[in-house]
């Protein structure tokens, strides 16, 4: 039996990027909040700037309860299914500790997706058998909740739309905003000047990304280093506004949030009118049962929807608010494969720097250009950036122009090594009826849980933006000055991603969605859903920001509407 | 140059046959060297890059003789040429040989394997021990074993492909020559200074990124780990305590 502990008013499962800002609206509102969080707590002086710890040996997941966990892929229903690693860290602060801290804004278009297509181009340009919806609301209604985001956890950028008035310093096609940001952005170096260069030179709006990076000291934490270790490694001065050192001490000082570590949620209980009662937990082997008048998931898509599949009760006999068979549908890994990567014949001195330090072109990306004469909807982003390190470097494509060892290699490498670039594309990526996530029948976790399985594969419409956005990004390294480019494939399967979206799907109607506008359940209304995972449309950037703006606005409806939400006990 | 024989090193079979005082000097300042997060330039100039012999200690996991052919497999993969030291100098076996106690323990086998497979692969086509074979000869074994071509040769079991084991064995190599040098590889900043990457750093100012742009920012020869504060642990000591919440 396990221990039951005194009840709290809400329990957040999960103290990482998302379920660490929720925890800030709720302790300030006097609410009694306790944060379950499976890691424990790291330290400055736990990012060392060593690539074979972090970005070799990758021990931000390697040693991690979320990779004994890691999901199964499969393309299709039909197909074989394989393991591959899980991209999420378990700690305080979560994944906000190691990310790149790109943060930004979703454009207008994302949230309309449907209707602007039927608008502009007609119902058949939706691609077949795609789920995609409009989101219940306009970005007008997260506006202020992403500047609430930007200034509390911090992010440093340059506006591009203040109240429709448009800075073309910034990005032109962002939708409107209030403010600009609370910080300027992070500096370019040569390489990214000339990159911007270029791309004015063809035409489009080069800009500076947004990032919860400090580009000056911000909230009493220093500015950025730019030393280059920024890439799957922590900050060894705070400057990346991880919720470890935003959100979460804020919280803790109210004295209403407590964090609980190692704690690892395996179920959460239902009563009998199927509201939710509390989650049960482990710490090191023993059993503790939490009731909570309220439960918050924030463990991450993945294990948000699996915690939803384990946790069956007569109420909910296929898992909890899965009455309607929603949990794991309208899953999708985000595209941000389909690569290109280019040959410099200057150094373009990326040694140090970090990948949201870069310059954005949104030309290309969701419906910002014409698509009246082409074959898919949406777009994608191009993003170029400044982040080098040796032993990538030594591992760089060598363009046919030397073999892969020996002198002749050794010579290219001595003298290309900080020639190469590779961009990041983030592509619109929709929701399909096929895609899906559900537990896998055979693969257990080292609790005899079934971990969660993907059955995914991108289809047409994204393969479409890949070779078309690769296009785009060879155009503009050639007018940077490349001499030689490659290109990746422009995607298959849906592998375990860093940006997973559905599963627990935000939307008025219960018949497709799992929560409702207010990120809380159609079936268990005390019940709130954080996270990616409730997003239905991707855009072609982040979702960080974006999830926890959502996680902000969820907390602040919950403490406003606290009885009506709230389980009487 | 590149068709040279290997340039002959002190073994630890030299050693132990009296190769004499230069020998055993050199042993204790690389014993010195061997000591994670120590690699002091000063001893590092000494034992030095110019030293034509360099001089290794024990291995740890590997065998000796696996050892003295994995040397002579990375020597070729990176080779000491006219643009400078390679893996051999840089110490990348020995990254190889502590890793395979550690984070590479399963790797192993495949080296036990493999580099058995090379040397029997060597002598069957080529009518000797890898170690014995011209600098040549012994790259054009390692492309026969790139290419998988050596897959199979009865007598020579790769367990797996050839190419498999070449590509394990490379990407290792670089590890060793590129990574930190408190791992035990890239002695003397050699892979660093290859690449021509200014180095670890825990501050960069504009004015450190403007030299840079223009050659002139002077490389910083240290491990992560010369900088003060940083664990060596994974996970520090749990701020808060793990107790449950009462
Ligand atoms: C290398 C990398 C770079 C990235 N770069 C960016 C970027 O530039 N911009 C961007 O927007 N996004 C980026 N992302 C994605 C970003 O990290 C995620 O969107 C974000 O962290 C998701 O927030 P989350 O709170 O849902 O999950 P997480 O931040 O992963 O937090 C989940 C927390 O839940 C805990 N947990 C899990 N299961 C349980 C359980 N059963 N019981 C208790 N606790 C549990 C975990 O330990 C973890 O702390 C990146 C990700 C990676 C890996």
């Amino acid at each position: 039996m396990p221990t039951r502990l005194p009840e709290t008013d809400v329990v957040i499962v999960g103290m990482g990027a998302v379920g660490g800002v929720a925890a800030l609206p709720l302790a300030r509102a006097g609410l009694s909040v306790i944060g379950l969080e499976a890691g424990t707590w790291l330290t400055r002086r736990d990012f060392a700037p060593d690539e074979i710890r972090n970005n070799v040996r990758e021990w931000p997941m390697a040693v991690q309860k979320a990779n004994m966990e890691a999901p199964t892929v499969r393309a299709t229903s039909s197909s074989a299914t394989t393991r591959g690693g899980h991209p999420m860290m378990n700690g305080v602060g979560g994944t906000s500790l190691h990310y790149w801290a790109q943060s930004w804004r979703l454009n207008p278009w994302d949230f309309k997706v449907v209707s602007e297509t039927r608008r502009r181009y007609g119902a058949s340009r939706i691609p077949k058998g795609s789920t995609v919806e409009d989101w219940p609301f306009g970005l007008e209604e997260l506006e202020p909740y992403y500047e609430k985001i930007e200034v509390e956890v911090g992010v440093s950028g340059q506006a591009g739309n203040i109240n429709g008035t448009i800075d073309r310093r910034g990005n032109i096609f962002e939708g409107p905003r209030r403010r600009g940001y609370p910080m300027p952005p992070l500096r370019w170096t040569a390489f990214l000047e000339n990159m911007a260069g270029a791309a004015r030179a063809l035409g489009w709006h080069p800009f500076p990304g947004p990032a919860a990076i400090n580009s000056r000291s911000y909230d009493s934490r220093s500015a950025c280093m730019y030393h280059g270790f920024c890439n799957s490694g922590g900050c060894h001065v705070d400057a990346k506004n991880s919720t470890m050192v935003s959100t979460i001490p804020k919280a803790l000082a109210t004295n209403n949030l407590k964090i609980v570590t190692r704690a690892h949620v395996t179920t959460i209980e239902v009563d009998s009118e199927g509201r939710v009662a509390g989650v049960n937990y482990l710490v090191d082997g023993t059993d503790y049962f939490q009731p909570a008048k309220v439960v918050l998931l924030a463990s991450y898509t993945y294990e948000n929807v699996r915690l939803l599949h384990l946790s069956t009760s007569k109420p909910y006999p296929d898992g909890l608010s899965n009455n309607h068979g929603q949990v794991g549908r309208h899953y999708f890994s985000h595209h941000t494969g389909a690569g290109v990567s280019a040959l410099f014949p200057f150094n373009l001195g990326a040694w140090y720097g970090l990948p949201a330090q870069g310059v954005g072109v949104d030309n290309w990306a969701d419906d910002n250009f014409d698509h009246a004469g082409i074959d898919f909807i949406g777009g994608g982003n191009l993003w170029v950036y400044s982040d080098r390190r040796p032993i990538g470097a030594a591992g760089m494509n060598t363009y046919g122009r030397a073999p892969s060892w020996g002198s002749p290699w050794k010579a290219f490498i001595h003298e290309h090594a900080d020639r190469s670039h590779g961009s990041y594309l983030q592509k619109s990526t929709l929701p399909y009826e096929d895609n899906f996530l559900d537990l896998d029948p055979a693969v257990k976790d080292p609790l005899g849980q079934p971990v969660t399985r993907i059955t995914g594969q991108y289809k047409e419409n994204e393969q479409k933006i890949g070779a078309f956005i690769q296009d785009k990004m060879e155009q503009w390294y050639r007018a940077a000055g490349a001499i030689d480019v490659t290109r990746g494939p422009v995607g298959g399967t849906m592998g375990a991603s860093t940006h997973a979206y559905g599963g627990a799907r935000m939307g008025d109607s219960p018949e497709t969605n799992v929560v409702n506008r207010w990120g809380f359940s159609h079936e268990a209304p005390n019940l709130g859903v954080l996270g990616a995972c409730t997003m239905g449309t991707s855009g072609a950037r982040n979702p960080t920001l974006t999830a926890q703006a959502l996680a902000w606005r969820t907390a602040e409806y919950l403490a406003k509407n606290w009885k009506a939400v709230a389980r009487n006990t | 140059m590149a068709d040279d024989k290997p340039l002959k090193i002190f073994t630890r079979r030299d050693l132990l046959k009296g190769a004499g005082l230069v020998g055993a000097a050199a042993v204790a300042s690389s014993a010195h060297l061997a000591t994670p997060g120590e690699a002091s330039p000063a001893a590092a100039a000494q034992a030095g890059r110019a030293a034509a012999a360099p001089v290794r200690e024990a291995f740890e996991h590997l065998t000796a003789a696996e050892g003295d052919l994995l040397e002579s497999i990375v020597a070729r993969l990176i080779p000491s040429d006219a643009l400078g030291p390679g893996a051999r100098e840089a110490r990348a076996a020995r990254y190889i040989d502590r890793a395979l106690g550690g984070a590479l323990a399963s790797s192993r086998q495949a080296y036990a394997a493999g580099l058995a497979a090379l040397d029997r692969y060597a002598r069957i086509s080529r009518g000797k021990p890898f170690l014995d074979l011209s600098a040549s000869e012994q790259d054009s074994v390692l492309i026969d074993v790139e290419a998988g071509s050596a897959t199979g040769t009865p007598g020579a079991n790769f367990s797996g492909s050839s190419s498999q084991f070449f590509a394990m064995v490379l990407t290792h190599t670089r590890q060793g020559t590129f990574g930190d040098p408190y791992y035990g590889g890239n002695a003397n900043f050699i892979g660093w200074d290859l690449l021509q990457y200014p180095g670890v750093r825990t501050m960069v100012t504009a004015a450190d990124q403007q030299a840079m742009e223009k050659g002139q920012l002077k490389p910083s020869h240290k491990s992560a780990y010369d900088y003060e504060g940083f664990n060596k642990a994974t996970v520090s000591a749990d701020r808060q305590g793990g107790h449950h919440a009462d």
